[in-house]
C-alpha cells in the first residue's frame, strides 16, 4: 500500500512539476529532518499548500556537515534557506557572510531565554541532559556534584565535543557550570565514562543495549519512548545547576533567488503548520508553540528551572581551549 | 626479468593508476587549494602535540589489528584447508559477511557478545565472576580483528590452494614430517601472502574512526581520522585538513615500505590443485588443533553475527517504505563499483605483473594508499574540484561508484597478482608454443585461472560498496539516499528498530552479492 502511494505521489509531482515554472525552494537541513520518521515530509507538503512552490529538503548529514558544505560552496550555493544549526556553530556561519538578516520580528517565542538574533530564528529547542532507563537505575543524580561524587558505581556513555553537536554542548554545559574548575570535575567524572562515540546515534544505541546506566541526549528522549513506544521507564536527569540547552535555527542565504520565498519560509515556520509537526518528529520543543498545544505526553516532561547557554560568540572563542581541556584531562 | 606488456594492459594499468590517484592525490590537492574558501584561512602545514598524538595511536593500532588478525588467521586457514566438514562452504562464504557490516551495527553486534551487559559478561556475573569490560585498545582490536580476520583468513587459505598437490604427494613419499611440509612448504607460501594481507589491514585500520571512538573508551583512542572530521566539520579548515591527509599516507606508505622491504612473492611453478584430503592419508597432526581455530573464529566472528542475526529478524517486517528505493540505489553503486574495481584491477594486476620487483612493488604500494584516503577527504575534494563544472547532485552515482571502486581496487590487486604471476610462469611458454593471443588466449588461458580470485576481489567489492557512506553525502540529490545512509537517518530519528531491520536488510543484500560473485568465481573448485 505503502508503495502505492510512493508511485501515486511521484506521478502527481512529475505532472506538478510538468505542469508549470513553478518556483522552487531548497532548504538544507541535517538527515533525521527528511527521514520518513522526521518532521520533513509533513512539513513539506503543509507548506507546499499555500506557497505555491516546490519545498526541497536536501539532507546535508548532521549539524556541522551543514555547514561544512555551504560553506564550501559559498556564495554560489544552491541552498535558499539553512535549517538545522545550533547556537554553537552560528558564530562562524554569521562569520562567513551568506546569511542575510531575517528581518522579522518574531512574536510567541516559546523558549526559555530571550531571542535577539538577528539573522538566526530558532524553530526548536531542548534541554541537554543524561538519559536513564529507571527500571536499571532507580535512582538518579540530580546534579553534577552528585553524578560526579556519588554513584561510584554508575556509568555513562558520552559523544566527542570533536565530531559531534551534544558533545559539544556537553563540553560546554560543564565549562558553564564548573568554569576553571571544568577540568578537574572532568578528571572526576572520567571513571564513570565507558566510552565516548562519534555521534548521539552511537552513544543512544549504546545505552539502549545496556552499555551504560545513563547516556548525553535531551530531557524529551523519554517522550519518545512514552509516545511512540508506549515505553515509560526512560527518564532524564535534572541537574540543580541548570540544564544547558541546545537551541536549533535556520536562516536565510543572502545570494539566494528566491529572498521572498525564503522570507515566507520563515515565517511559516513559526507559524502552526511547521510548529506542530515538531514534538513528534523531531523530539524537541517548537519553539512556538503555546504549552497547551503540546501532544499528550510532552506537556508532562520534568523541566529544569535554570536553563543554561553561552551566546554564540563566547561559545566560539570557548571552544578550542575547552576541548584541549577536556582530551587532557581524560587522557591523563 | 620484465616481460613486454600488451599496450591493452598498459593502458588499462595507466588508468588503474590515475583512478587511485583520484582518491588519494587529487583530493588533497584539492582541499590544499581551495583552503581559503572555508572562512578565509589559508594553507599551512601545521600539526599540533595532539596530532602527533593521534598519529602515533593510529599507528599502534593499525600494526597491532593487523598482526593479530593475520597471526590467527593462519592457523585458521590451515584448518579449514586441511578439513573437510559439513558446511566448510558456507564457512568459508560468511568469511566475508563481517567486511560489510555498517560500523554502528557491527559495534552493537560485539556489543551484544562482549559488552558490559553482552552474553559473556552475563554468564560470568551469573557465575559470580566479574563482568568484563574491553573499553580500551582491546575493544579496538577486537573490533578490528571481527572486521579483518575474515580477510585475512581468505586471503591466506586461497594462498595455501595455489601450493600445487604433487608437492604435498612428494613431500609425503620422501618422508616429510608435517613439521618439515611446515617448513618447506607452507612457510615460503606465507611469507609470499602473509605481508601483502598485513598492509592491506594495517591500512584499512588506519583510516578507522568511529568503531575506534566507540569501543577505545575515550580521547586516548584518537586516530588521525577524527583529527580530519574536527578540520573539516568543526574548525572549517582545509588545509588542516589536507595536512592530516598527507600526515596518514605518508604514514601508509611508510608501513608498505617497510612491510614489503625484504619480502618477495614466490611461484610454486605448475601442477594440478587437487584437493588435499584425496591423498592425504598420513597426516597425524593432531585434529584438535584445528578443532581449536574453527572454534575460534566462530566465537570471535560468529557470535556477533547470530546477536545481529537474532536482534534484526523479527524487525525486518517494520521495514519502513524509504528502504526500498535507498537498496536499489546501493545495489547499482555496488554493481558499477564493483564492474570497474575488476577490470581496473585485472589490467593492473597483469601490468604488475609484467614488471620487474621494484617498480612492480612501487606500483602496487601506490595503489594500497587508496585503502588509507579519508572518506571524507575524498568526498570534500571532489567535491570542490566538480562543482564549478558541473551539478554535484548529477554525479552521485558515477562519483560514488568510481570511489567505491578506487578504494577497492588494491584490494582486487593483491588477490590477483598472485594469479597473474602464475599465469605467466606456468602458461606463458604454452601459450607462445600453442600461439593463443588476444581474446581467444583470455579465455582459454587466463580468465580459468583467474575466476576463483577475480569472484573472490568482486564479492569484497560489491560489499565494501554496499557498506560504504563516507562519499556519497555530498553529493547525493534531495530524495536520493542509500541504504546506509537511510540506516543513520533511522537512528537519528530514534527508530532503532526500524534501523536495526533496515541494517539486517542491508547485510543480507550485500552479503548475497558478495556470495553470488565469490560463488560464481569458486563453483566446482576448492576454496
Amino acid at each position: 500500500m505503502k508503495n502505492l502511494i510512493a508511485i501515486v505521489s511521484m506521478c502527481a509531482s512529475v505532472a506538478g512539476g510538468a505542469l508549470a515554472d513553478e518556483r522552487t525552494l531548497t532548504v538544507y537541513t541535517y538527515d533525521s529532518f527528511v527521514s520518513e520518521w522526521g518532521p520533513g515530509p509533513q512539513i513539506e507538503s503543509n507548506f507546499e499548500q499555500s506557497c505555491g512552490c516546490d519545498l526541497k529538503f536536501v539532507a546535508a548529514g548532521d549539524g556541522a556537515a551543514i555547514l561544512s558544505r555551504l560553506l564550501l560552496e559559498g556564495d554560489r550555493t544552491s541552498a535558499d534557506v539553512v535549517l538545522g544549526l545550533d547556537t554553537n556553530l552560528t558564530a562562524a556561519a554569521k562569520a562567513s557572510g551568506l546569511f542575510a538578516p531575517h528581518g522579522l520580528k518574531p512574536e510567541g517565542l516559546t523558549l526559555p531565554i530571550e531571542w535577539d538574533d538577528e539573522v538566526f530564528l530558532p524553530y526548536d529547542w531542548g534541554y541537554f541532559a543524561f538519559v536513564y532507563d529507571a527500571t536499571r537505575l532507580p535512582e538518579a543524580p540530580e546534579s553534577f556534584r552528585e553524578l560526579i561524587d556519588d554513584y561510584p558505581d554508575l556509568s555513562i556513555v558520552i559523544q566527542d565535543p570533536r565530531s559531534s553537536t551534544p558533545g559539544l554542548g556537553l563540553l560546554l554545559w560543564m565549562k558553564l557550570v564548573h568554569g576553571d574548575e571544568a577540568a578537574s570535575a572532568w578528571s572526576a567524572l572520567e571513571p564513570k565514562i565507558v566510552t565516548v562515540t562519534k555521534g548521539w546515534s552511537e552513544a543512544y544505541s549504546m545505552f539502549l543495549e545496556g552499555e551504560a546506566d545513563m547516556v548525553l541526549s535531551y530531557t524529551t528522549s523519554p517522550a519518545y519512548h512514552a509516545i511512540a513506544e508506549g515505553d515509560i521507564s526512560k527518564r532524564a536527569a535534572i541537574f540543580d545547576e541548570g540544564n544547558y540547552l541546545q537551541v536549533e535555527v535556520a536562516g536565510k542565504i543572502a545570494s539566494s533567488e528566491n529572498g521572498e520565498l525564503a522570507d515566507k519560509f520563515l515565517s511559516f515556520m513559526l507559524s502552526e503548520g511547521f510548529q506542530s509537526v515538531i514534538p513528534t518528529t523531531n523530539w524537541m520543543y517548537p519553539a512556538a508553540l503555546a504549552r497547551d498545544s503540546l501532544p499528550e505526553g510532552f506537556a508532562e516532561i520534568p523541566e529544569p528551572d535554570i536553563a543554561l547557554l553561552f551566546s554564540d560568540s563566547e561559545a566560539e572563542s570557548l571552544r578550542n581551549d575547552a576541548i584541549a581541556e577536556w582530551r587532557d584531562a581524560l587522557t591523563r | 626479468m620484465a616481460r613486454r606488456a600488451n599496450p591493452l594492459t598498459s593502458i588499462a594499468g595507466a588508468a588503474a593508476v590515475a583512478a587511485v590517484a583520484l582518491v588519494t592525490l587529487v583530493p588533497v590537492a584539492s582541499l590544499w587549494f581551495n583552503a581559503d574558501r572555508l572562512l578565509g584561512r589559508n594553507a599551512e602545514f601545521n600539526l599540533a602535540a595532539a596530532d602527533i598524538a593521534a598519529l602515533r595511536f593510529t599507528l599502534l593500532q593499525a600494526t597491532l589489528s593487523a598482526a593479530i588478525s593475520v597471526g590467527l588467521a593462519i592457523p585458521v586457514a590451515r584448518a579449514i584447508f586441511r578439513r573437510r566438514f559439513w558446511g566448510r562452504e558456507l564457512l568459508i562464504s560468511v568469511l566475508g559477511a563481517p567486511f560489510l557490516l555498517p560500523v554502528i551495527v557491527a559495534v552493537i553486534g560485539l556489543l551484544a557478545v562482549w559488552g558490559r551487559s553482552g552474553w559473556i559478561s552475563s554468564a560470568l556475573t551469573m557465575s559470580g565472576f566479574e563482568r568484563i569490560s574491553i573499553y580500551g585498545l582491546s575493544g579496538v582490536l577486537l573490533a578490528h580483528v571481527f572486521f579483518n580476520l575474515p580477510l585475512a583468513t581468505r586471503m591466506i587459505l586461497q594462498a595455501w590452494t595455489r601450493i600445487p598437490a604433487n608437492h604435498f604427494r612428494i613431500a609425503e613419499q620422501v618422508g616429510m614430517t608435517p613439521r618439515d611440509v611446515f617448513r618447506h612448504l607452507e612457510i615460503p607460501m606465507l611469507r609470499a601472502v602473509v605481508p601483502g594481507a598485513f598492509l592491506i589491514i594495517a591500512l584499512i585500520c588506519a583510516s578507522s574512526f568511529a568503531v575506534v571512538l566507540a569501543l577505545g573508551g575515550g580521547p586516548r583512542a584518537t586516530t588521525l581520522e577524527l583529527a580530519i572530521y574536527e578540520a573539516i566539520r568543526f574548525e572549517f579548515n582545509l588545509g588542516r585538513a589536507a595536512s592530516l591527509a598527507l600526515l596518514q599516507f605518508a604514514m601508509g606508505g611508510a608501513i608498505a615500505i617497510f612491510v614489503f622491504a625484504g619480502n618477495r612473492d614466490i611461484g610454486f611453478g605448475g601442477g594440478a590443485r587437487v584437493d588435499f584430503q584425496r591423498w592425504r592419508s598420513k597426516d597425524k597432526l593432531p585434529v584438535a588443533a584445528d578443532i581449536l581455530a574453527i572454534g575460534l573464529l566462530f566465537v570471535l566472528l560468529g557470535l556477533p553475527l547470530v546477536a545481529i542475526l537474532l536482534d534484526g529478524a523479527p524487525k525486518l517486517a517494520t521495514l519502513p517504505g524509504e528502504v526500498w528505493p535507498a537498496l536499489k540505489n546501493s545495489i547499482l553503486i555496488s554493481l558499477s563499483s564493483t564492474a570497474i574495481s575488476i577490470i581496473l584491477g585485472l589490467a593492473l594486476s597483469a601490468r604488475i605483473a609484467t614488471l620487474s620487483r621494484l617498480p612492480a612493488r612501487a606500483v602496487e604500494v601506490f595503489s594500497m594508499l587508496a585503502l588509507s584516503a579519508s572518506p571524507l577527504v575524498i568526498g570534500t575534494g571532489l567535491f570542490l574540484l566538480l562543482r564549478p563544472f558541473v551539478n554535484p547532485f548529477d554525479m552521485a552515482l558515477p562519483v560514488t561508484a568510481l570511489v567505491n571502486s578506487a578504494m577497492s581496487l588494491p584490494l582486487a590487486v593483491r588477490i590477483l597478482v598472485p594469479a597473474q604471476r602464475r599465469i605467466i610462469e606456468v602458461y606463458g611458454p604454452l601459450k607462445e608454443s600453442l600461439g593463443v593471443r588476444g581474446w581467444s588466449g583470455f579465455r582459454l588461458v587466463h580468465w580459468p585461472a583467474l575466476r576463483s580470485p577475480a569472484g573472490f576481489a568482486a564479492g569484497i567489492a560489491a560489499a565494501l560498496s554496499m557498506g560504504d557512506l563516507g562519499v556519497v553525502a555530498l553529493f547525493a540529490p534531495p530524495e536520493f539516499a542509500t541504504l546506509p545512509l537511510v540506516v543513520y537517518r533511522l537512528i537519528g530519528a530514534y527508530r532503532t528498530d526500524q534501523a536495526t531491520g533496515a541494517a539486517l536488510l542491508l547485510v543480507l543484500a550485500s552479503f548475497a552479492l558478495y556470495y553470488i560473485f565469490d560463488r560464481g568465481g569458486r563453483l566446482g573448485r576448492l576454496a
